[in-house]
């Protein structure tokens, strides 16, 4: 029984289109879902923060 | 109840999507790429931006700043406290200073002249908000944001400030007269 | 051994472990609701001119914990409650790590106890966002942080048991979509505490003296990764609570898995980069960070609460045209039931999220828009239409759900309960929308005089910023009431409900066989897909499955349109600033 489950399971992966994938899988999906605020937001604005010049005076 | 069940297809990414849906989302996806594109046409466009120019600074230089603006441009004072009223030369730097619970110094200024307005706090956050006109600036302590500022119709301004920075925050005012 | 019972109404089944977590959480987080709600009242009263009731240090302290009350405790608490539900519930599963989760709880309750005492004590009226050099004192801090870590425990057993529930194969295909939007917000809350932790943890230590320096525009882009982000968890998750009840209510099917899911996947990619809304007029960051964060990268973020807005109340047009509600484009709608609290809460929140609060926040969060809104009380009047209308509202529809479902009670004052959605929405409407009126007028937020009362130089706002902030006092008043009614209905049912024993009345129609919902051994039957429908071959005369739908969508569209080029037009007219 639980073997054939199996290879019913990996029959269907095989036509799994790669989005569908991506949304079933919840750890990649936390990835994105810290990596992207994490880069884009936080990193390139403490970033622009650093480099701001001191005064010229 | 199928919103709480498994979808009906294993394969579910392959069913085909409604039409009203399709036409929506390219609608709305429409909508929002000219949201987006609004706002890099007002930079080349429009005349109220928000300046990127800013600089890192302590408060004894922001402080000594002032009050050297002060001493060169005062035209009089204001109020029990002697509040020095500053008319600076057109096309000038004007340094205000935001502290508990103070915008310091009054500003007198020309209508359709454009000034460089210097905005620091020496000690917590403040709101630099202005009315009537409603234009608002964060003010954060330590870093000094330059704005070039053209007043467009002559009047008796306040500075309200509208970050909360203590127990007497909703005292803290300041003025700008603009004069023809 | 795991033990479930199997809901005689709904069909779910309850793991007994997730169930008493589930019950602890949504009652601590009615309990902050009641406090932040008596807090509110406080400050409605303060805030409403003619009658300006508190002194202005109480003001300030009170405003501090009705922030941190209802915005922090009331959500998390209550966000902790729906991922147990989705996790273990939806998916038949038993709970991973139950005493983990146990621990979670414990610590969030501490930390709220702990911060609220700080702010109380007097000492730390620094408002939620508590921006430094600005200081609190150090259990103000510390309390949030343990609450955060109590959170974040929360989201990893609710992650654990997605493992369980697949390995243990308790489901047939993918997870449903209301558990997958709740790991949607689960993702969301997770960057969210980090964010909290990695500024929170320092200030801590600042406070006590162990580091000199935070830097003040480092601490305001940090905190807002926090700050914004956690009400993007509340998004998330209402909307997956809309779906939720949807099905509930109308045995709805999405319209299209993948138009839902493909949503929320733009969700996890761009949702969080709005906190850059709250850094508009900051000193030193660039035109192109601004505009790309604060655009959601070109507001596709945006667009995904576009698709739910018409994809939820799609899926209800559909269920009712099946049901034989075909005539015109809203018949639909309007043999909705909206005497069962459930629906009418749960729709008010869709439609409050998406006009009032949906819209003004888009606009607001236009970067040269920002100018003439930040910090005004137009920003009170946008959130309070995105958590107290749209998440608060949709927070109780849930109740309303769930208190024979998982409370096992008969909802005591049911004609109330009928009542108090509109009453709620009525209130709440006003207070959204007076305050971004008086917004427009340059009214400041979080300040306790607007006439500016014993300074030398004097101001005054027009005669109609009085008027609106008055009628805005008078919706929060109502608002309040409506609130009250829910604490007393939820709690009271709780207490004094009449215990459920076979059966519940309430969803019966919904084709479950009546059992005992008593506790076994028995491991639950694997929850099955949906039964297949021929989807395709449903579509009406013109293609469109849910015409009135997509009217609706149309005038939310319009309605956009129209309110954002008004706002353009404002800023035209201010003092030119480059």
């Amino acid at each position: 029984m639980a073997d054939e489950n199996n290879t019913d399971e990996r029959e269907e992966d095989e036509n799994i289109s790669p989005w569908q994938q991506i949304i079933d899988n919840p750890f990649l999906l936390l990835f994105i879902g810290v990596a992207m605020p994490t880069v884009f937001y936080t990193l390139w604005g403490v970033m622009e923060i650093a480099s701001i010049p001191v005064a010229p005076y | 109840m199928t919103s709480l069940l498994p979808p009906a297809q294993k394969n579910w990414w392959a069913v085909p999507v409604g039409r009203q849906e399709i036409i929506w989302i390219a609608i709305a996806l429409v909508w929002c790429l000219i949201m987006f594109f609004m706002m890099p046409l007002w930079h080349m466009y429009g005349n109220q931006n928000i300046p990127t120019e800013a600089y890192k600074v302590t408060p004894a230089k922001y402080q000594a700043k002032v009050n050297e603006m002060i001493e060169k441009y005062k035209v009089r004072e204001e109020t029990a406290m002697k509040i020095p009223v500053v008319a600076p030369p057109d096309g000038a730097d004007v340094y205000l200073l935001a502290r508990l619970w103070q915008w310091y110094p009054m500003l007198e200024l020309k209508k359709d002249v454009t000034y460089r307005l210097h905005l620091n706090s020496i000690d917590w956050n403040h709101g630099f908000s202005l009315q009537p006109v409603n234009i608002n600036i964060q003010v954060v302590p330590g870093y000094e944001m330059v704005l070039n500022i053209t007043p467009n119709k002559a009047g008796e301004y306040t500075i309200v400030c509208n970050e909360y920075c203590g127990i007497m925050h909703h005292a803290m005012l300041g003025k700008i007269w603009v004069k023809e | 051994m795991a033990q479930f019972r199997q809901c005689p109404d709904t069909g779910l089944f309850f793991h007994k472990e997730a169930e008493n977590l589930m019950k602890a959480n949504a009652v601590a987080g009615v309990v902050c609701l009641l406090i932040g709600g008596i807090l509110a009242l406080l400050v409605v009263l303060t805030r409403w001119p003619a009658i300006h009731l508190l002194p202005a240090d109480s003001f300030y302290m009170v405003l501090t914990a009705h922030g941190v009350c209802a915005l922090i405790f009331w959500m998390i608490f209550f966000e902790m409650a729906i991922l147990y539900f989705a996790g273990s519930t939806l998916l038949r599963s038993r709970l991973a790590t139950p005493r983990w989760a146990w621990a979670g709880f414990v610590m969030m309750v501490i930390g709220a106890v702990m911060t609220l005492a700080a702010i109380f004590g007097g000492k730390s009226s620094v408002m939620m966002t508590s921006y430094v050099p600005m200081r609190a004192e150090p259990h103000f801090y510390l309390g949030l942080v343990i609450f955060a870590v109590g959170a974040l425990i929360g989201c990893f057993v609710y992650l654990g048991t997605l493992v369980v529930a697949k390995n243990e194969k308790t489901y047939e295909g993918s997870v449903p979509l209301v558990t997958f939007g709740a790991t949607v917000a689960c993702i969301i809350a997770i960057f969210t505490i980090a964010s909290g932790a990695e500024i929170l943890i320092p200030t801590y230590l600042w406070s006590i003296g162990y580091i000199s320096h935070i830097d003040p525009a480092m601490y305001r882009l940090i905190w807002w990764a926090m700050g914004h982000s956690s009400q993007q968890i509340n998004v998330a998750a209402h909307v997956a609570v809309w779906y939720l009840i949807a099905g509930v209510i109308f045995g709805a099917r999405p319209m299209s898995e993948k138009v839902s899911r493909a949503a929320y996947l733009l969700y996890i990619f761009f949702l969080q980069l709005a906190s850059a809304h709250h850094l508009l007029t900051d000193p030193g960051l660039s035109v192109e960070w601004k505009l790309f964060n604060t655009s959601y990268a070109m507001y596709l973020a945006v667009l995904a609460s576009m698709i739910h807005g018409l994809t939820v109340p799609g899926a209800i047009e559909v269920a009712q045209r099946k049901k034989g509600l075909t005539n015109g484009a809203f018949e639909w709608l309007r043999k909705a039931p909206w005497g069962n609290p459930v629906f009418s809460s749960m729709f008010i929140s869709l439609v409050g999220f998406g006009f009032l609060g949906g819209i003004s926040g888009v606009v607001m969060g236009t970067e040269q828009i920002s100018i003439i809104i930040h910090n005004t009380i137009y920003v009170p009047g946008h959130f309070h239409a995105t958590v107290v209308i749209g998440t608060t509202m949709a927070w109780m529809g849930l109740t309303y759900l769930l208190i024979p479902v998982l409370f096992r009670r008969k909802m005591i004052f049911p004609q109330a309960a009928k009542m108090q959605p509109y009453i709620f929405a009525l209130g709440m409407s006003m207070v959204a929308v007076f305050h971004m009126a008086a917004g427009t007028l340059g009214v400041a937020r979080r300040h306790w005089d607007m006439g500016f009362a014993g300074n030398p130089l004097g101001f005054e706002y027009p005669a109609t910023a009085y008027l609106l902030m008055g009628i805005a006092g008078v919706g929060g008043v109502i608002g309040v009431i409506g609130g009250a009614l829910f604490c007393i209905i939820a709690v009271g049912s709780l207490v004094f409900g009449e215990k459920l024993q076979k059966e519940a009345g309430l969803l019966q129609s919904f084709g479950v066989p009546l059992a005992d919902s008593a506790y076994t051994n028995e491991k639950p039957a694997r929850l099955p897909m949906a039964p297949a429908e021929a989807v395709e071959a449903d579509h009406g005369e013109s293609g469109f499955e849910a015409p009135g739908t997509f009217i609706l969508a149309m005038v939310l569209l319009v309605s956009f349109v129209i309110y954002y080029f008004i706002n353009w037009k404002y800023l035209s007219e201010v003092w030119g600033i480059s």
